[in-house]
C-alpha cells in the first residue's frame, strides 16, 4: 500500500503545478491547450504507474508462494493483458499445454516436397561415414577397419584423436569397400558396400532403472550413439563428463521441402519413448519437446502422448522448428550452462539400443526437389550414398544435391553421402545461367521474401528453385531485413558485425552463443547485399569456443 | 536477342589489366544480365532480391515527382512572367523549359557521381555498389531548379568523396549523401539555395522588375522548332508581372502566419504541389504515392515514416499550444503541405544506411528528426525549413541510439546468463 500512495502525492502536487500555470496563463486558447494537454499527461502517468506497482507487488506474491518461472510469467496484469490482446489463441488440440506462438520468419515453398508413402530403398547399396562433418573433429581421424574388412552394424569404424573416447558406428554390416582420403592424407569417408541382410554387434542388456549416469554415458560411448548427440552452444558432439541443463528435440521440421517427422515416427512410438527415457537419465533437467501446432490437426501421437518429457506448443513459420529458436524461447543457454539437441531419428536409434540391443541406424528421408521425377520417402540407412538414393529418378544432370535443406545444407557430389544428422536430400537445378534484366524483370518466377515481387499476393504458390546468386555480392545496407525473420530476441545484424569487427564483448553480450548456422540461414538467403552470414557465423563461434 | 547480346558484351569485354575500364564495363554488364554465379558455401538458394533492385525500386517511386517536379519548373516560371497562367495552358513550353532545366542536373549529378564511385570501385577492386543510382536521382530533385552545374558538380563532388568515399563506400557513410550535397551548397553559396528568389527558375530577378532569362538553347534550338510546327515559343522580353513574390508558403507564412500563406496559394495548389520550391518536393500526393509503394514493398522502413509524422505532430502541438510567433500559430496538420516534410519523410530519413539500424532505434530516431525537423522550422529565423539539417543532426546521433538499443539487448540478456 505504502508505494502505490507516492504517485498519488505525485499527481496531486502536478494537479497543483497545473493550477499555478493555470493561473498565470492570459487565458488564450494556446495555454488552455498546453494544460489540458500536461494535465492529460499526468493522468496517464499516473495510470501507468498504479498498474506497474501492482504488477510488481502480483509478482513479488507469485514468488512467496513459491510458482515456477514458467508459472510466474503468467502472473501479473499487464502480461496477461497483451497476451490476450495481441497473441495468436492456440489451436484447440493444444489444450493448456504451454504455447508458444512465433510471428516472425518465412516459409519458402518449393516444387517437389517429397510425397507421403516410404518407399523401400533397395537400391541404395552403399553408406559411408565423412569425419570431415563432424565440427572440430581433426583431419585425421584413428580409422579401426581396413579396406576389405567386414562390418557388423554397430562396429566401431574410428574415432576422433582428441577425444579418444567419442567412437563413431557403422550403419550397415557389409564389406568396408573403400577408405577414401582427401588432401594431405585426410580421410574423407569410409564406404561399406551393404549386406542384403544386415548383421548387428550385440550388446549387452543394461538395465537403466539401477544404474548409474556414469555407466549410462560409457555404455552409450561404447555402442557408438554418442555421437548422436550435440551440444548448444557450438553444435558440436559434447564431451562425455558434460552434463546438459536440458535436452531439447523438435519434433517438426519446418524447413523448406523437410521431411514431416510424423510420417517418420509412425509406428515406432515404444522405441521413441524408449530413447526419451535413457536422455532422461542424462540430465538433472527436462527432456522437452517443441510440438507442432501449425497444423489444422494435432501432430502424431507419438509426440503428444510422450512420457516423462516437458512439451511446449510452438506455431509459426519456418525457424520455428529450429531447436534453437525454441530453446531460446523456452529456456534461453545461460553463460555457464550447455543444452543437448538430439533430432526424431537419432532418438529412435538411441531408443532401439535399448529396446532391441542393437544399433539400428535405420533412417527415413526425405528425397525431395523439383529435377526428380518422383519426390518421395526413402527408408534406409545413415550415410546413404547419394547416387544410390536418386538412381533412375533425375531429370537431367545439370542439379545440385545437398545434404540438409536448401537453407544450411551442406553441398555434396554424387560420390558422397547424406549426412550424420540429415534426414533430407534436396535436388535442385545448378542456376549458373546468365538472365537478360533478370534482377529487374525476372523471366520466371523465384522465392522471395521481399514485397517487391508479385510472390506476396499468391501465397500458396510453389517456386523452383536454382542456386544462382540472384545478384552479386554487396556491402550491408539494408537494416531490420534479418531482425523481421529471427522469431528470438536478439539482432542478427549486429552481432554478425560484432564478428566481422573482432568485437568479443559484442558478440558475447549480444547472444552469439545461441544461435547456430540453421537460425541464420533464412536471413542469409534474404540477405539483400547476399553476405555469407552462416559463415560468419561460425568464424564467431570458433573463435568464442577457442576462447573457452 | 538474348544470346546475341550476350555475345556482344563477351566481345566487348576490356583487358581486366585496365581496372577502371574493366569495373565500370562490370556495372553495365551486370545491368543488363544477372550473372551465372551460383552460391557456394552457406545457403544454396538465395532470394530474388538484390541491391540493384532495391535501389531501383527507391528510384521507381520517385518517377511522379520527377514528373511533376519537371512540369512545375516550367509553369512556375510562366506564371512569374503571367504567361500561360492556366496549368494545361502552354504545355510544350513548360513541359520543355522544365526538361531544359532538369536534364542538364541530372545527366551532371550521374555523370559526376557515378564516375567517382566507378574511380573508387576500380581501385578497391570490387564492383560498383548501386547505392549512387538513389542519390544521383535525389540530388536534382531537392535542389533549386536555376542552380549553376558548376556548384552542382562541386556539392556532388565534395559529399560522395568526403561524405562516402572517405569513410569506405556505400553502406559506410554516416550521413545522407544527396543531403550532404545539399547543405554544402547551403553553406557554401547560400545566395544559391535560399530566400525568395531562388525557387523560380528562369528569371533575372524573381520580383518586380525582373525579366525573363533564357539561355541559348531555348531562343536558338526550342524557338525555331517550335516555330515549324505553327506552335507559340519562349518570349525573351517577357517581364515578371507586377507585385510577383517568388516566396514560398513556409518564407510567407514564417512572416505572417497561415493567413499570409493562403493570400497567395490556395490549399489545392500547395496539395497538388503548383508552388515554388525545390523540384521534387511540391507534390504531396505523389510524394505519399511514392512512400506508400516503398512501405508495401518493404523497401524502406514504415516505422521511421510512421515516427517522423508522429514526432512532428507532437512538436506541432507544442507550438500551437505555445504560440510565440506566426508560424507557430500555424495549425499543425497544415505544417504537411508546407515545405519539403513529406520528401523528407519519404526518401531522406528512411536511408537505411544513415539510420538508426534497429527496428526500435528506427522509432527514436524518426521521431527525433520530426521533432528536431520542427524545431528548426519553426524557431529558425534565418531561414524557414528545417528537415535537411534535423535529417543531418540525426544521422550523427543514430548509431548511439543503436548504442542504447543494442546495450538493452546485452543487459537484458545479462539476466537470464548470470542465473
Amino acid at each position: 500500500m505504502k508505494k502505490s500512495t507516492s504517485p498519488f502525492f505525485l499527481t496531486l502536487s502536478m494537479m497543483l503545478l497545473a493550477q499555478g500555470v493555470f493561473a498565470q496563463g492570459s487565458g488564450s486558447q494556446g495555454s488552455d491547450l498546453l494544460l489540458y494537454g500536461l494535465l492529460a499527461a499526468v493522468v496517464l502517468i499516473f495510470f501507468y504507474l498504479l498498474m506497474q506497482v501492482s504488477d510488481h507487488m502480483l509478482a513479488i506474491e507469485a514468488q512467496r508462494m513459491g510458482l515456477n518461472p514458467d508459472q510466474r510469467k503468467k502472473v501479473g496484469i499487464i502480461p496477461s493483458m497483451t497476451a490476450g490482446l495481441f497473441s495468436k489463441s492456440a489451436p484447440a488440440y493444444v489444450g493448456k499445454a504451454p504455447f508458444i506462438p512465433l510471428k516472425k520468419g518465412f516459409n519458402i515453398l518449393l516444387e517437389g516436397a517429397a510425397e507421403k508413402k516410404v518407399a523401400t530403398g533397395d537400391q541404395v547399396r552403399t553408406f559411408g561415414l565423412e569425419p570431415g562433418q563432424f565440427l572440430g573433429m581433426s583431419p585425421i581421424p584413428k580409422v579401426l577397419v581396413e579396406e576389405g574388412a567386414n562390418v557388423k552394424a554397430g562396429d566401431l569404424l574410428f574415432y576422433d584423436k582428441k577425444r579418444p573416447e567419442i567412437q563413431y558406428a557403422a550403419p550397415v554390416s557389409g564389406e568396408v569397400i573403400e577408405i577414401r582420403r582427401g588432401e594431405k592424407r585426410s580421410i574423407t569417408a569410409i564406404v561399406i558396400l551393404a549386406d542384403k541382410e544386415l548383421q548387428y554387434r550385440t550388446f549387452d542388456a543394461f538395465d537403466l532403472e539401477k544404474s548409474s549416469r556414469e555407466d549410462l554415458v560409457t555404455y552409450l560411448l561404447d555402442a557408438g550413439v554418442w555421437p548422436h548427440i550435440r551440444q548448444r552452444p557450438y553444435n558440436i558432439v559434447p564431451n562425455p563428463q558434460d552434463i546438459p541443463r536440458d535436452i531439447f528435440i523438435s519434433t517438426f521440421d519446418t524447413a523448406p521441402l523437410a521431411p514431416d517427422l510424423d510420417l517418420v515416427v509412425e509406428g515406432r512410438g515404444d522405441v521413441f519413448q524408449k530413447g526419451l527415457d535413457v536422455l532422461g537419465k542424462l540430465t538433472p533437467g527436462k527432456v522437452v519437446l517443441g510440438l507442432n501446432a501449425n497444423g489444422k490437426t494435432a501432430p502424431s501421437a507419438v509426440f503428444t502422448g510422450a512420457q516423462g518429457v516437458e512439451k511446449f506448443w510452438f506455431s509459426g513459420k519456418h525457424p520455428a522448428g529450429n531447436p534453437g529458436v525454441q530453446i531460446h524461447n523456452i529456456r534461453p543457454i545461460g553463460a555457464k550452462d550447455q543444452v543437448w539437441v538430439l533430432g526424431v531419428q537419432d532418438v529412435l536409434t538411441m531408443g532401439a539400443l535399448f529396446a532391441s540391443k542393437k544399433y539400428d541406424a535405420a533412417r527415413t528421408v526425405a528425397v525431395a526437389g523439383a529435377e526428380l521425377n518422383h519426390p518421395q520417402y526413402v527408408r534406409t540407412y545413415l550415410g546413404a550414398s547419394i547416387a544410390d538414393l536418386v538412381k533412375d529418378n533425375l531429370k537431367h544432370e545439370h542439379v545440385r544435391a545437398i545434404s540438409g535443406d536448401i537453407l544450411s545444407g551442406s553441398k555434396l557430389g554424387m560420390s558422397n553421402f547424406l549426412g550424420f544428422y540429415d534426414d533430407q536430400l534436396t535436388i535442385v537445378k545448378e542456376g549458373d545461367d546468365f538472365e537478360l534484366f533478370g534482377w529487374l524483370i525476372p523471366q520466371e518466377g523465384r522465392p522471395s521474401v521481399s514485397g517487391t515481387y508479385p510472390n506476396v499476393l499468391f501465397p500458396a504458390r510453389q517456386y523452383q528453385a536454382s542456386t544462382n546468386t540472384r545478384g552479386e555480392r554487396r556491402a550491408f545496407v539494408m537494416t531490420g531485413q534479418y531482425e523481421d525473420l529471427l522469431p528470438m530476441s536478439i539482432y542478427p545484424q549486429h552481432v554478425l558485425k560484432a564478428v566481422i569487427t573482432g568485437d568479443y564483448e559484442g558478440m558475447e553480450g549480444l547472444g552469439l552463443k545461441e544461435l547456430v548456422e540453421e537460425d541464420v540461414a533464412l536471413c542469409e538467403f534474404a540477405c539483400t547485399s547476399k553476405q555469407p552470414l552462416q559463415k560468419i557465423l561460425r568464424e564467431g563461434l570458433d573463435l568464442m569456443h577457442a576462447e573457452e | 536477342m538474348k544470346k546475341a547480346l550476350l555475345k556482344f558484351f563477351q566481345r566487348i569485354e576490356p583487358d581486366k589489366s585496365k581496372r577502371l575500364l574493366h569495373t565500370g564495363y562490370e556495372a553495365f554488364f551486370t545491368f543488363a544480365f544477372v550473372p551465372n554465379h551460383v552460391t557456394k558455401d552457406g545457403v544454396h538458394v538465395r532470394d530474388g532480391m538484390d541491391l540493384k533492385r532495391l535501389m531501383t525500386f527507391v528510384v521507381l517511386s520517385m518517377q511522379l515527382c520527377y514528373l511533376l517536379g519537371t512540369y512545375n519548373i516550367g509553369h512556375q516560371h510562366f506564371v512569374a512572367l503571367g504567361q500561360f497562367t492556366g496549368l494545361f495552358e502552354g504545355f510544350h513550353l513548360k513541359l520543355s523549359y522544365g526538361l531544359v532545366k532538369l536534364l542538364p542536373m541530372w545527366i551532371v549529378a550521374h555523370v559526376v557521381g557515378l564516375g567517382i564511385e566507378f574511380y573508387f570501385s576500380a581501385k578497391r577492386g570490387h564492383g560498383v555498389e548501386e547505392g549512387y543510382l538513389v542519390t544521383g536521382a535525389l540530388i536534382p530533385l531537392i535542389m533549386p531548379p536555376d542552380l549553376p552545374l558548376w556548384i552542382l558538380t562541386l556539392s556532388i563532388i565534395f559529399a560522395v568523396i568526403i561524405g562516402k568515399e572517405a569513410f569506405g563506400g556505400t553502406g559506410m557513410n554516416v550521413v545522407n549523401i544527396a543531403l550532404l550535397a545539399r547543405v554544402f551548397v547551403f553553406f557554401a553559396y547560400p545566395g544559391d539555395i535560399s530566400g525568395d528568389e531562388v525557387w523560380v527558375a528562369g528569371l533575372t530577378k524573381a520580383a518586380e522588375g525582373g525579366m525573363a532569362d533564357y539561355g541559348w538553347f531555348t531562343l536558338h534550338v526550342l524557338n525555331p522548332l517550335f516555330d515549324t510546327f505553327g506552335w507559340t515559343g519562349f518570349d525573351p522580353a517577357a517581364a515578371v508581372v507586377d507585385g510577383y513574390t517568388g516566396a514560398t508558403p513556409l518564407a510567407l507564412a514564417s512572416k505572417g502566419g497561415w493567413d499570409a500563406v493562403t493570400q497567395v496559394y490556395t490549399p489545392s495548389q500547395m496539395f497538388w504541389g503548383i508552388i515554388p520550391g525545390s523540384v521534387g518536393e511540391t507534390g504531396k500526393p505523389f510524394i505519399v504515392l511514392g512512400a506508400l509503394m516503398l512501405i508495401a514493398t518493404g523497401v524502406a522502413s514504415w516505422r521511421i515514416m510512421v515516427s517522423m509524422a508522429m514526432g512532428m505532430v507532437f512538436m506541432g502541438l507544442v507550438f500551437n499550444a505555445w504560440g510565440f510567433n506566426p508560424l507557430m500559430e500555424v495549425p499543425w496538420y497544415y505544417h504537411f503541405s508546407m515545405g519539403s516534410f513529406l520528401f523528407a519523410m519519404a526518401y531522406m530519413a528512411t536511408d537505411p544506411v544513415t539510420a538508426a539500424s534497429t527496428n526500435k532505434g528506427k522509432w527514436l530516431y524518426g521521431f527525433f528528426i520530426g521533432v528536431v525537423g520542427m524545431l528548426v522550422r519553426v524557431m529558425n529565423p534565418a531561414y524557414p525549413e528545417g528537415w535537411m539539417l534535423a535529417i543531418l543532426f540525426m544521422n550523427v546521433f543514430a548509431p548511439l541510439i543503436d548504442y542504447f538499443v543494442l546495450q538493452g539487448n546485452i543487459k537484458k540478456r545479462l539476466k537470464y546468463v548470470q542465473q
